[in-house]
């Protein structure tokens, strides 16, 4: 915090304008971060302290012995008498406002109290169970599995046939070349929900319905991707081609060997826009996927809450799941990733 | 930076993988190779666009056409063999209104208030979302501490998928959440955020905002850190204020990176779906519902799945969107001239 202070624009003392910038970013973090803590803490929540209003921040559950005698675990109380003693005891049954309780060492004396003088036992209690219960009822790995088939296989489609496009366009002379790379850019703009159903009908005529494949195959030709590795690949040098060429390699082997490896940091680029769409994408899987063996996480998670209105606890749990893993993977690369974009550019 | 370059160098190739790379190329070019000698150079050149071109032409291209013939043609059937051209009907019964003020005088009413839904929408998102990436933008660009941090901060949403947004801002809204909670403890009552028309507007505006100013607020910084330092530094030798030096240099050089911006957020505003459908499903009511929703349950979730319709409101979108874009980029040209 100290060096906060010692750097700031006005010398040596604190300008009005870095109090308020280094303020506005605190806010900031706490605006995007909370929301998100908020969620996680939630997510290892009971369903009781779940309806509790108002809420509290952490987990807390009530705490609970067996006693020889009950088949099920009692409930425990601190119970103020009126001579101002407190005792812990368990509590047996409740009826009205009368509460019938025992002391866990001696179970057989049933005192009973009023139900204003007992206030619960709790302790913090981060529940598990909504992960574990909620993994079999969402079929949490199925769903992952389909999600990480299509991001994986659709990433790796994505860069190769994007990348030999952008290759032929960016270093070869052929009749066409400027109405392919026209069309290309004048699509740029339009977003798959503009041609839903005509998209949709190819993939039933095709028969890729329910199927993972009408998934995959036909985001795949981007025109943002072919726009980036086209420009990337403007920069690099002719003469390469040419020596490789005189050294008798095949323009596939140029392609393979020469440009792929100077164009990494576009692909890489591509690779970060690729996983966070596909990861991501919500409409298309809802449109292709009816089976619910076949949902990706996103689906999968929207029907859940659909499912279980009220369910709150394994939903938040399940929720926590789905964010895990592009935040794992953000956490590693964010330098990379944020750098990325602001250097190659757009969306 | 250091941590960076690392990441960027971290030679995947230099492995056991780079061994198995050259010899998948090897038996790459074996395949290849006889065909270059037949079809040369050139028409290798061919060969590498096909399968992008195919996949495009099949799965953009051709459905941009014969979404123009589904806009023409009626009944629930997909099969284009199948459906009778109906000419100008779905579009007519898109437009017949008795006011087109008024979204209950118009046959398709959906349509209609899906429609104004939108717009509101994307005004009031638009506006608010390049504002606020402008201003953090503003705030990451000055000579702060930890910079890559908090632009890493302000990006993470941007990763979220739109359920789980959606998700995370419904437990936290919801009318016994903790910003009822916040309130009440406050001294005030709760609010019907999800339950009010209104409030739901506004929630749906808020959390997307949310979600990707990150992403607007990169683009921005790196906008802004492309203005070389020496026009500030020659601005305060001629005296110029920073308020000044603000007008004459930031703005000028910031617009067309603006002008990105603010085509990219008004396209994606435009077609607003994953994650209202998933917050609000498009109410209470049709409060929420906006023109992507009304193309996907005319033609995919209502119970007669009405294609011929969808396809001339997604005609009418596109349309929208056309004019949007060539609107910008001529307002651009000419604002750069001025």
């Amino acid at each position: 915090m100290l060096n906060f202070l010692t750097n700031t624009r006005g010398k040596n003392r604190l300008a009005f304008s870095d109090v308020a910038t280094y303020l506005y970013l605190l806010l900031g973090t706490l605006l995007m971060f909370g929301p998100i803590i908020w969620l996680v803490i939630s997510s290892f929540k009971d369903r009781t302290e779940l309806l509790r209003f108002p809420p509290r921040f952490l987990p807390y559950q009530q705490e609970s012995v067996t006693v020889p005698g009950y088949d099920d675990p009692l409930q425990m109380f601190t119970v103020t008498f009126e001579d101002g003693t407190t005792r812990e005891l368990a509590q047996v049954r409740r009826v009205g406002i009368e509460a019938q309780m025992i002391d866990p060492a001696q179970p057989d004396e049933i005192i009973k109290v009023n139900i204003n003088q007992r206030q619960p036992v709790e302790s913090v209690y981060f529940s598990v169970e909504n992960y574990t219960n909620g993994v079999t009822r969402f079929n949490f790995w199925l769903y992952l599995g389909n999600s990480v088939v299509v991001t994986v296989a659709a990433t790796a489609l994505t860069l190769l046939v994007n990348s030999m496009a952008a290759f032929a366009l960016s270093k070869y002379q052929f009749r066409g070349r400027e109405t392919i790379f026209g069309v290309t850019i004048g699509t740029l703009m339009v977003p798959i929900s503009v041609i839903l159903i005509p998209v949709y009908l190819v993939i039933t005529e095709i028969g890729w319905n329910n199927n993972l494949i009408g998934v995959i195959v036909p985001g795949a030709a981007t025109p943002t991707g072919v726009f980036l590795l086209r420009q990337y690949m403007l920069t690099i040098p002719d003469e390469l081609l040419d020596s490789a060429r005189i050294d008798g390699a095949s323009e596939w082997r140029i392609y393979l060997q020469i440009i792929l490896p100077l164009a990494r940091p576009a692909l890489a680029v591509l690779t970060i826009f690729s996983v966070m769409w596909r990861w991501n994408d919500f409409l298309w899987p809802l449109i292709v996927l009816s089976r619910t063996e076949l949902f990706t996480l996103q689906v999968g998670l929207n029907s859940f809450q659909g499912d279980l209105q009220t369910q709150w606890e394994l939903i938040l749990a399940m929720t926590v799941l789905t964010l895990l893993p592009i935040t794992v993977v953000f956490a590693f690369l964010q330098r990379f990733i944020t750098s990325g974009i602001a250097t190659t550019g757009m969306k | 930076m250091v941590k960076q370059k690392k990441i960027i160098s971290a030679d995947i190739f230099t492995t056991p993988l780079r061994v198995l790379y050259d010899a998948m190329v090897s038996v790459m070019d074996f395949v290849m190779h006889p065909i270059q000698n037949r079809v040369g150079v050139r028409g290798m050149a061919y060969i590498f666009v096909l399968p992008n071109l195919l996949i495009f032409g099949i799965f953009i291209l051709f459905p941009m056409i014969l979404n123009f013939y589904y806009a023409f043609t009626g009944g629930p059937r997909l099969f284009p063999q199948d459906r009778p051209f109906v000419g100008m009907d779905n579009l007519n019964r898109l437009f017949t209104c008795q006011d087109f003020l008024v979204p209950n005088s118009c046959r398709e009413d959906l349509f209609w208030r899906a429609a104004t839904n939108t717009i509101t929408f994307v005004i009031l998102q638009v506006a608010l979302l390049v504002l606020v990436s402008l201003m953090t933008a503003l705030i990451l660009n000055r000579n702060i501490r930890a910079r890559g941090f908090f632009r890493s901060v302000f990006f993470y949403p941007v990763l979220l998928s739109p359920v789980v947004v959606a998700l995370i801002w419904k437990w936290i809204l919801q009318q016994d959440g903790v910003l009822n909670a916040l309130i009440v403890s406050l001294g005030g009552e709760k609010l019907p955020f999800l339950i009010n028309a209104d409030w739901a507007r506004f929630w749906v505006i808020i959390i997307s905002v949310w979600a990707q100013m990150g992403f607007y607020t990169l683009i921005l910084l790196a906008g802004l850190q492309s203005i070389p330092g020496e026009l500030y530094e020659a601005a305060s030798m001629d005296g110029a204020g920073s308020v000044q030096a603000f007008r004459a240099i930031t703005i000028p050089l910031l617009m067309p990176t603006m002008l990105v911006v603010l085509v990219l957020s008004l396209i994606r505003a435009v077609q607003a779906f994953d994650q209202v459908f998933a917050f609000t499903g498009g109410g209470p009511g049709t409060a929420t519902t906006y023109m992507v929703q009304y193309i996907y349950t005319t033609g995919f979730a209502n119970q007669t799945r009405e294609f011929g319709l969808a396809a001339a409101a997604s005609l009418v979108m596109a349309s929208v969107l056309l004019l949007l874009t060539v609107g910008q980029l001529r307002l651009g040209r000419t604002s750069n001239l001025a």
